[in-house]
């Protein structure tokens, strides 16, 4: 019977097309609405990848760390004071301002990071060295900034190529794989000192101490252990997870929740991850339920020769789920292609986590279960006896 | 009290030479002013082993009859037992069951599945049944080349002829070997000659041992073809007599 019902399916090729367009649709509306806006989100913790520590120590009201209040340079010495930190060296981020040779300006992540140690440096260089950023104008930019720093398009910086930030002048001597910022502009790293040239003065400059524990000391330990001991706020430094929560000690899981909460970015992406589950069950039910009506003469015939209700509703089920699963695959494909160009170009924000396709995949088969219900509850009340009245 | 048993009724059964026995059967349709009593204690026999044909005006309740005949209608009042089986005390789903072994149909607009094969079409019945789709296939392939239409197994229902679609039809209600075949106006749709085919085989299926088919029809051209006539009018069996197959036909419309 369900090959009967697959035949039955297949055979009406104008329904069968519409209602795998309508999952298709659906799907990847959902998919890549979310996977965009994980992205996004994602990008909102840029910094905390870029700049790896296990521990970042800021300000006492910091909630996120795109916005950072300003600590005095002996909170440095501070931290490192506490009996559980390995070691803490000061950290300047701050967005400034590029000059470039042909008079354009572009925005910049400005980060600083001790000359001696360089922690906080980028994790991986793709050309030049660490070390080479100890020389006088020396910065490393981001494989972002080789393209947005360009003079002219397909011309992208290389190193060597110089530009100015505040009027003073920054030599590219490395190239660094980086995430993309949540603001869009590239990251820029030189030494801490350096950092605090190139941006105009304040009182107060350090923007964020990171530390680490010592051997056999958890970084919750040791952020919990500087807090108590020096007042100012210590958070560790680890992916974001649910667990974690908005009022946990962990960076990424706070900034992300602040931009959940402040912003109106997850609205709008819901918005359309609601209007494509809309549009996808209203499509594939509608069509679902045309489809059984124009075939509800052939299952009265069925359950006239002994077909139960059961047996129908199989078919039904069958029916449903079977143009949902396609529709869900060339769904997740075409998210899968988009986010392969998105990735490709660095733009638009694209991170697809295991959730998503799993949770579209739940969506998607409610909406065909739900389909399925309706002409279950037609089928279900069919008079056999109809047949014979033509 | 209902019964949930699906009584298996396979094979010869020379105790019931009866097949079908109605017994004092009402049915209205519809509630209140707007209802209609189409049935009004109808009493008919079916014997096993004839054509029983079932004649008389539109909307006198032949159709009616034969879905209850079929288990496919309810009754308000009376029994209605096929094959010795009480369809009246038994469960829905025991009544599906007992279709599904028992009944073959022949609807009177075919109800082919478009999208399926002849030989699919044809095999429905036993895959109802829960049988491989290679074997109901095969059974279907036999009936079919029963019909005349073994070289049509692969074609569609729309690539072919009423005639043909309407052998397909019976191939499809026989392909279980049912002890009651119900047939709904099978000739209305074929031509002379399609529709003496067509009776020809009813009146083999009839004579295998513990058969029977009941034809509802309007065509005076198969009534030589039926055993038994029962006239139909307003709800009412007004007459019911055997056919002497020799004489020509006694009752014309």
């Amino acid at each position: 019977m369900i090959r009967l019902a697959l035949k039955m399916l297949f055979g009406d090729t104008g329904k069968y097309l519409m209602l795998v367009a309508g999952l298709f649709f659906a799907t990847f509306l959902m998919a890549q609405q979310a996977a965009v806006f994980c992205g996004l989100i994602r990008w909102t913790t840029a910094t905390l990848k870029n700049v790896p520590a296990p521990i970042w120590v800021v300000e006492g009201r910091v909630e996120q760390v795109n916005e950072t209040n300003p600590m005095l340079d002996t909170d440095v010495t501070r931290v490192r004071s506490v009996d559980s930190v390995a070691w803490a060296q000061p950290v300047y981020v701050g967005m400034q301002r590029v000059r470039l040779p042909n008079g354009n300006f572009k925005v910049i992540q400005l980060v600083g990071i001790d000359s001696t140690t360089f922690a906080g440096a980028p994790v991986k260089l793709r050309e030049g060295n660490i070390e080479a950023i100890r020389q006088p104008h020396s910065v490393i930019i981001d494989d972002l900034g080789i393209k947005r720093l360009a003079i002219e398009r397909g011309k992208p910086v290389k190193v060597g190529d110089v530009f100015e930030i505040n009027d003073q002048e920054a030599r590219v001597v490395g190239i660094a794989e980086a995430m993309t910022s949540f603001t869009g502009g590239p990251y820029v790293w030189t030494t801490y000192n350096r950092a605090l040239q190139y941006a105009p003065s304040q009182r107060k400059m350090l923007s964020a101490v990171i530390a680490a524990p010592k051997p056999g000391i958890t970084p919750e330990e040791a952020a919990a252990d500087i807090q108590r001991t020096t007042g100012l706020k210590a958070f560790v430094n680890r992916d974001f997870s649910f667990d974690a929560g908005a009022d946990k000690a962990e960076f990424n899981t706070s900034t992300i929740w602040w931009y959940v909460r402040n912003t109106g970015i997850p609205i709008s992406f819901g918005i359309t991850v609601i209007v494509g589950f809309i549009v996808g069950t209203a499509i594939s039910s509608q069509t679902f339920y045309t489809f059984v009506m124009e075939h509800m003469k052939h299952l009265g015939a069925l359950k006239a020769m002994g077909a139960s209700n059961f047996k129908l509703c199989q078919m039904l089920i069958c029916q449903a789920l079977t143009v949902g699963l396609i529709g869900y695959g060339l769904g997740i494909g075409a998210t899968a292609m988009f986010g392969k160009g998105a990735l490709a170009n660095e733009e638009p924000p694209f991170y697809m986590p295991e959730i998503v396709p799993f949770a579209v995949l739940g969506v998607i088969l409610c909406i065909c279960m739900l389909s399925a219900l309706i002409g279950i509850w037609r089928v279900s009340r069919l008079e056999p006896a109809m047949v014979f009245r033509g | 009290m209902k019964t949930d048993t699906a009584p298996h009724l396979k094979g010869p059964d020379p105790q019931h030479q009866l097949a079908v026995h109605v017994q004092g059967v009402d049915k209205s349709f519809g509630d209140g002013n707007a209802r209609l009593k189409v049935l009004k204690d109808i009493t008919l026999d079916v014997r096993a082993g004839e054509i029983t044909m079932l004649v008389g005006p539109s909307g006198c309740g032949k159709t009616t009859l034969i879905s209850i005949m079929a288990g496919t209608l309810a009754v308000d009042a009376g029994q209605v037992t096929v094959f010795g089986q009480n369809l009246t005390t038994m469960r829905k789903s025991a009544i599906t069951r007992f279709r599904a072994q028992n009944i073959g149909f022949i609807f009177q607009q075919f109800h082919l599945i478009p999208t399926l094969t002849c030989v699919e079409n044809a095999s429905v019945p036993l895959l109802i049944q829960g049988a491989s789709a290679s074997k109901a296939e095969k059974k279907a392939r036999e009936m079919l080349e029963l019909v005349g239409l073994g070289d049509r197994a692969k074609h569609r229902p729309t690539q072919l002829s009423g005639g043909q679609q309407q052998r397909v039809a019976i191939a499809r209600a026989l392909v279980h070997d049912p002890r009651l075949v119900i047939c709904d106006e099978p000739t209305a749709a074929l031509d002379a000659k399609n529709g003496t085919i067509v009776m020809d085989l009813f009146e083999k299926i009839a004579r295998i041992p513990g058969r029977a088919v009941v034809v509802v029809t309007h065509d005076n051209r198969i009534f030589s073809h039926a055993d038994r006539i029962a006239q139909m009018d307003d709800g009412r069996i007004v007459e019911v007599h055997d056919v002497d197959r020799d004489a020509p036909p006694v009752i014309s419309h």
